[in-house]
């Protein structure tokens, strides 16, 4: 739908024990769907076995380890499209490090974080440190405005992922999905003086006004593009954007933001990876 | 797809937050550059007045020069006196259909108020119109407390009278799913569906849907001014249907 590049960064794919028959069908819709909307590179995470096995907050490390497989296995059969995250589990620290560094073996694109443990516990820096140490994002689960507990996922909101964003200035924090449910204005407004957390738009969430406030506290140069569950939602923020933005703004948010801090380099038809020592994008 | 009438548009202030530019002219200029013809416009305030007629005053009045194509769709409490006069005044004024909103006015959709309603819109003509919720039940201010409609509530609009067409705005999968599974074939016929809250791919929940339930139980609809209109034209537009006869037009 346009010439420009486009980087999703917020995309979730499905293996053979989620419990779900359709999983294959579920990718490459996914994938097909990308095809139609322009999406340049998928940048993905499996988040263990999507509650079937462990809960989905809450991936016990076989499960969080065979995500992590699936996942790298599926950016090998599409290597001109799709990245992964190392998803983790900061509960078991041993686990999440190997983790990491499995996937730095493999050539470490960010770190997802669910919502296994409050974003300002300490528990979370040893994953920060490595996340400073391979120079990639941390992209972490946020149920916007949320300062109490609820079943299914330990709370963060953005109060708490600025909390840990501040003890490790040198790290580039995602918050995930502002559409993605909670009061996204409560995030914006908490996030406006935070330089080192990136808003992702994606979510099912397509309230008017979002974006607006998103430009406003955050601005153009610290958002990103996404689509989480929904690709009709991600399409339909990307026509706004159009009209709110001037093509330079656009254009960061469609992928010159991505290039930054996933350190990639955009081709005629493809967006990829820098290689060691080349020079930075954007 | 026909994606030609916006069944779920309102316009005016929202009392819990700001909603960028609700007004009639906000809404047609988002239609012309979504290629939409005509929509039926509900009165957001007209939610929150104890008298829902007043609110129906203000409605008629800021439509007043657009009713080509902005078809009003006047509130109705039927728990508040005078609500007769509002169908009739719905009627003779052409609207297509009118909106209630059992939990903000306080009344249940199994009682005798929504019979009385019921009969009233089937006499006239008039499509009824739910709404199943306006924002995000995780977004809420502390004072929304108005509960989101469940599929009890519209099953038993649906049985309210025999005659009865009723639309609901805003419902998931989950909620379809359960009313439809859940009423009579005779019944589901008189239910209609806008797709603005049915998530589209990769679940593709409205494709789903519509092998289903089938897609002649669904209305385009955007939820303006709450929503980004663009996102229901996306969701047509990528849902996984097969070609032919697109989203109904029906009510």
């Amino acid at each position: 739908m346009s010439g420009l590049p486009l980087v999703d960064v917020h995309v979730h794919f499905w293996h053979d024990r989620c419990g779900r028959a359709e999983w294959r069908e579920l990718n490459a819709r996914r994938l097909a769907i990308g095809e139609r909307i322009g999406i340049t590179l998928h940048i993905a995470s499996i988040l263990g076995t999507w509650g079937y096995a462990s809960p989905t907050y809450f991936p016990s490390p076989d499960d969080v380890s065979y995500g992590n497989e699936a996942m790298r296995a599926i950016e090998a059969a599409h290597p001109d499209r799709v990245r992964g995250y190392t998803t983790v589990n900061p509960n078991f620290t041993a686990h999440a490090v190997r983790e990491i560094e499995i996937g730095a073996d493999h050539g470490l694109t960010g770190i997802k974080l669910a919502a296994s443990r409050r974003a300002d516990d300490p528990l979370l820096d040893p994953v920060c440190e490595l996340a400073d140490h391979h120079r990639v994002p941390i992209l972490h689960h946020v149920w916007q405005h949320r300062r109490g507990e609820v079943p299914g996922q330990e709370i963060s909101d953005a109060l708490d992922l600025a909390a840990l964003s501040s003890r490790w200035p040198r790290v580039q924090f995602i918050l995930a999905h502002i559409g993605g449910g909670g009061d996204w204005a409560h995030s914006l407004r908490a996030l406006a003086q935070v330089p080192n957390i990136w808003v992702d738009l994606s979510g099912s969430g397509v309230d008017r006004g979002m974006l607006e406030l998103c430009l406003e506290c955050v601005g153009p140069g610290r958002l990103l593009w996404g689509t989480d569950l929904t690709m009709d939602t991600g399409l339909a923020k990307l026509k706004a954007l159009e009209l709110l933005c001037s093509p330079a703004e656009f254009t960061a948010i469609r992928w010159r933001n991505a290039a930054r801090i996933f350190h990639l380099v955009a081709g005629p038809r493809s967006i990829a990876p820098m290689q060691a020592g080349a020079g930075a994008e954007a | 797809m026909n994606s030609a009438t916006d069944h779920n548009a309102m316009v005016g202030p929202y009392p819990f937050r700001r909603l960028p530019d609700s007004t009639p002219q906000r809404l047609i200029a988002d239609m012309d550059r979504l290629g939409v013809e005509t929509a039926w416009v509900g009165h957001v305030p007209s939610i929150y007045y104890r008298d829902a007629a007043s609110g129906n005053d203000e409605l008629f009045q800021l439509l007043a020069a657009h009713r080509v194509r902005l078809l009003p769709v006047p509130a109705v409490n039927p728990v508040w006196p005078g609500w007769e006069r509002e169908i009739d005044r719905a009627a003779s004024e052409g609207a297509p259909a009118i909106r209630t909103w059992p939990a903000h006015y306080g009344f249940d959709c199994a009682g005798a108020a929504m019979t009385e309603l019921a009969a009233a819109c089937a006499e006239q003509g008039l499509t009824l119109t739910l709404t199943v919720r306006l924002e995000d039940p995780r977004q809420r201010h502390r004072l929304d407390v108005a509960r989101d409609l469940i599929s009890a509530d519209l099953r038993a609009t649906v049985r309210a009278h025999a005659g009865v067409r009723l639309l609901v705005c805003g419902a998931d999968r989950a909620i379809v799913e359960e009313t439809h599974w859940g009423s009579t074939p005779e019944e589901s016929a008189r239910l209609s569906w806008d797709v603005s809250a049915v998530w589209g791919p990769p679940e593709d929940h409205l494709g789903h849907l519509f092998r289903t339930v089938g897609r002649e139980a669904f209305v385009f609809g955007t939820g303006f001014p709450f929503r980004i209109p663009d996102a229901a034209v996306a969701k047509l537009t990528l849902a996984s249907y097969e070609s032919g006869p697109g989203v109904a037009d029906r009510g």
